[in-house]
This record gives C-alpha cells, sequence and structure tokens, in this order.
C-alpha cells in the first residue's frame, strides 16, 4: 500500500499530498501530526466518496487509510 | 459528524461577528471590533516598537484569543509543540502580510467586518485578497512548501502563552510601563476584561472549529471544501444584522471609519496579504490562534506582524484615513516582490 508521510507539514500541505497519492490509486496510508489533517483529510474523502479509517499510533501521531 | 461540525463554525462566525459589534459598541474603533493587524499594530505600539501616537494600546483582544486557543488545545488534547518550519521566511512572510493589511487598514477579518458596516472599499480589499489567494493556490499546486516541522519541546510551545499572560499582567497592575493612546483609533477601547473575554472565547473557539479567512477561499477554490468558508459567511451575517440592528451600517467608498478609497493600493494591499498569508499556511487570525496551541512556526509569524507593524509606523508605510503613503506603495511592492520570489524558490517539484 502506498504510504503519505505528511507530518510536519502545514495546512494545506497534507491535503495536497493525499489528493496527489489518491490520483495516483487507492488504498493509500497517510501520516499526519494532528487532528487539523485528519479533519481535513476526512471532508476530502468525504467530499470524493472514499472510505477513510484513522488510528492514533503511539507516538501520538494519527495514521490515516483511504480506501 | 460533518453535519455538527459546520454547526459549530456557523456558531464560531456567528459569535465572533455579533461580539464584533458589541465590541464597538463598548469603545473599540469603528468597524473594528476585531482587527488582528491593527490590534498587534496597537501592541507594538504600547510596547514603544513604535511611537504614533494615535496607535498604541495592548489589545486583550488578542491576549485572550491566544491564551483562549491554548485553554482549548490543552482541554482537547491538542496542544502539539513544533516548529522549525522555515522560521526565518515565516517571519519575513507576515513582516509582509503586515505591510499588506496597513495598506488596506485591517486584516482579513476587519475586511468581512469593515463589508458588513457598508464599507464599499472592503469589497475591492476583498477581490484584492482573492486574487492573492488564487496565486497562492498556482504555488501550493506547484509544490510549495515550507517544508517540514519538528517535534519540540513544551517550554517552546508555551512561551507564547506565558508571553502574553506576561503582557496581561503588565497592562493590568503596571500600565504606567506601556504606552497608551490619547486620542485616534488606539484611545477607543473596550474595558479590558470584557474584551479579555470575548478574546478567550472567540480564541477557543477558532481553535476547535480551525477558523481561518484565507483557508476559507483556499479550500473551496482548491477542494471544493466549503467548510470554512461557511465561517468567514456567518462572520459577515452576523456583524451586517449586528450594525443594522445598532444603527451602524452606512454604505459607500467615502468617509468610512478607519478606512480610505483609493481602489489601487486597498487592492494591491489586500492582494499581498492574502499570498503571504496562503503561504504562511493561514491568516493573522488563524496564526495567532496556532502560536497558542504550541505551533513555534506561528510564534514566529506573529513576531514577524509585530515587528511588521512597528516597522510600518516608523517608516510611514501604513496608511490613514487620508490615503496611502508613497513609502506605503513602495513597501508593498517590494513586498509583492519578496513573497513571489520566496514562492518561486520553495516550488520547486521533488522526487515525483
Amino acid at each position: 500500500m502506498k504510504t503519505v508521510d505528511a507530518r510536519g507539514y502545514s495546512c494545506p500541505e497534507p491535503v495536497i499530498m493525499t489528493q496527489n497519492a489518491v490520483k495516483e490509486g487507492l488504498p493509500v496510508t497517510i501520516l499526519v501530526d494532528s487532528m487539523t489533517p485528519v479533519k481535513n483529510i476526512s471532508r476530502f474523502a468525504g467530499n470524493k466518496g472514499l472510505k477513510m479509517s484513522y488510528t492514533e499510533t503511539d507516538e501520538g501521531d494519527f495514521e490515516i487509510v483511504l480506501e | 459528524m460533518a453535519k455538527e461540525k459546520k454547526t459549530l463554525i456557523i456558531l464560531t462566525g456567528a459569535i465572533v461577528g455579533i461580539a464584533a459589534v458589541l465590541l464597538v459598541k463598548l469603545g473599540n474603533p469603528p468597524n473594528m471590533g476585531f482587527c488582528i493587524a491593527c490590534f498587534i499594530r496597537d501592541t507594538a505600539g504600547a510596547l514603544k516598537l513604535h511611537s504614533a501616537p494615535v496607535v498604541q494600546y495592548a489589545r486583550p483582544e488578542i491576549i485572550g484569543m491566544i491564551l483562549g486557543a491554548f485553554a482549548m488545545a490543552l482541554a482537547g488534547k491538542e496542544f502539539n509543540v513544533r516548529g522549525g518550519s522555515s522560521p526565518m521566511t515565516r517571519f519575513v512572510l507576515a513582516f509582509f502580510v503586515m505591510v499588506g493589511a496597513l495598506m488596506f487598514l485591517g486584516c482579513p477579518l476587519r475586511m468581512v467586518l469593515r463589508l458588513a458596516g457598508g464599507d464599499l472599499n472592503a469589497l475591492i480589499g476583498l477581490v484584492g485578497f482573492a486574487c492573492g489567494i488564487l496565486v497562492g493556490i498556482a504555488f501550493l499546486k506547484k509544490g510549495f512548501t515550507l517544508k517540514k516541522s519538528v517535534k519540540l519541546g513544551t517550554l517552546e510551545g508555551a512561551m507564547m502563552p506565558v508571553i502574553v499572560t506576561v503582557l496581561f499582567v503588565i497592562l493590568v497592575a503596571f500600565p504606567s510601563l506601556l504606552v497608551f493612546s490619547e486620542e485616534g483609533p488606539g484611545s477607543k477601547r473596550a474595558p479590558i476584561f470584557v474584551a479579555l473575554i470575548v478574546g478567550l472565547v472567540v480564541g477557543a473557539l477558532a481553535q476547535k472549529t480551525r477558523l481561518c479567512m484565507v483557508g476559507g477561499i483556499r479550500d473551496a477554490v482548491l477542494f471544493k471544501d466549503f467548510y470554512l468558508l461557511t465561517g468567514f459567511a456567518a462572520i459577515f451575517v452576523a456583524a451586517l444584522v449586528g450594525n443594522f440592528a445598532m444603527g451602524a451600517f452606512h454604505a459607500g467608498f467615502e468617509g468610512q471609519p478607519i478606512a480610505h478609497n483609493d481602489f489601487v493600493w486597498n487592492f494591491l494591499g489586500m492582494a499581498l496579504c492574502g499570498l503571504g498569508s496562503v503561504l504562511l499556511g493561514g491568516c493573522p487570525l488563524r496564526q495567532c490562534i496556532l502560536s497558542g496551541t504550541g505551533n513555534a512556526d506561528s510564534a514566529v509569524a506573529v513576531l514577524g506582524m509585530l515587528v511588521g507593524a512597528a516597522f510600518c509606523h516608523n517608516f510611514g508605510m501604513a496608511s490613514s484615513a487620508d490615503g496611502p503613503t508613497a513609502h506605503g506603495k513602495v513597501g508593498v511592492i517590494v513586498g509583492l516582490i519578496v513573497v513571489l520570489v520566496i514562492a518561486v524558490m520553495n516550488s520547486q517539484k521533488k522526487e515525483a
């Protein structure tokens, strides 16, 4: 599965990185470091009709899966 | 869940809009219930970073917003200390965001509030602002990035909340250390604790909802995501209704409070402000909010705005009701060039 590491990038770069990755095919895993990109990507997924799930990692980051 | 979230941002926008009208009623300058640029500029004056006598006051609204965001971030476990994403570039971008805002006489938030007060010059500003954002979006699409931030220690993230707390203590307990305007916009102020509390509430809500003026237009264009734009619209509608209720709505271009009607420079000032804000990742309001939530890069941006505001007054670049100044025009042109160079230099496509 393709993984995008968007940790540390400021708004709206994680969504742009997600958008680019999704164009290349699903499923995609995205790593982000706060709830802001989680919510932004969740709205992006909602608009595109993608299924999204996320889990918090041990380091306090978030791993999002889009399919 | 998405539905519920939109309710909160509409509510937040409505509270900001109504609070802005009430703050004016309670003493703030007209159409300036909130203005991040003006209030940072006033604070720079209070701290003697500039000596323009009419714009000096440590605005409790700004202090409250940063502390409200800080409290909400702690409560929501979203206090996330990060920094190191091109701090010096962010400082310079923020400096010129302020130069653009003080050409127009208002940050994007005050632009909306001016519009809601009937100041049609703000419409020209809005067009400029949107154009600046569109140019910024083109660079984002080309891969513009200020590079990654890294996790930092708690103390780094606590700096800004601590600094503004100290400022508030000085304001209340040792005001003689600061300078206060006796006339002009800086002398018009809502009661300290009302302003602080309004700031706290708005800061907390803005943190929770991620309210951002520049993000509204950006996300709508870039992702067809209208979430943030809804907040922007709610502020306008609430302030418009509030102004009508208070009899404070006066439509026109001429004689608007703390505004000038030079179309070209209102347009260019806000274009610079919009472009710089997109590259920073958020409008001046959003930078203040983030600076309270552990974002050291945004804290640097707030300092960039503070210094930018001081330079604007020390070097005669800030506009007044009489219109823009020659120095201000040079500042905006230089700003546009510098910001475009930063945009180009950081847009090289990496890998593939």
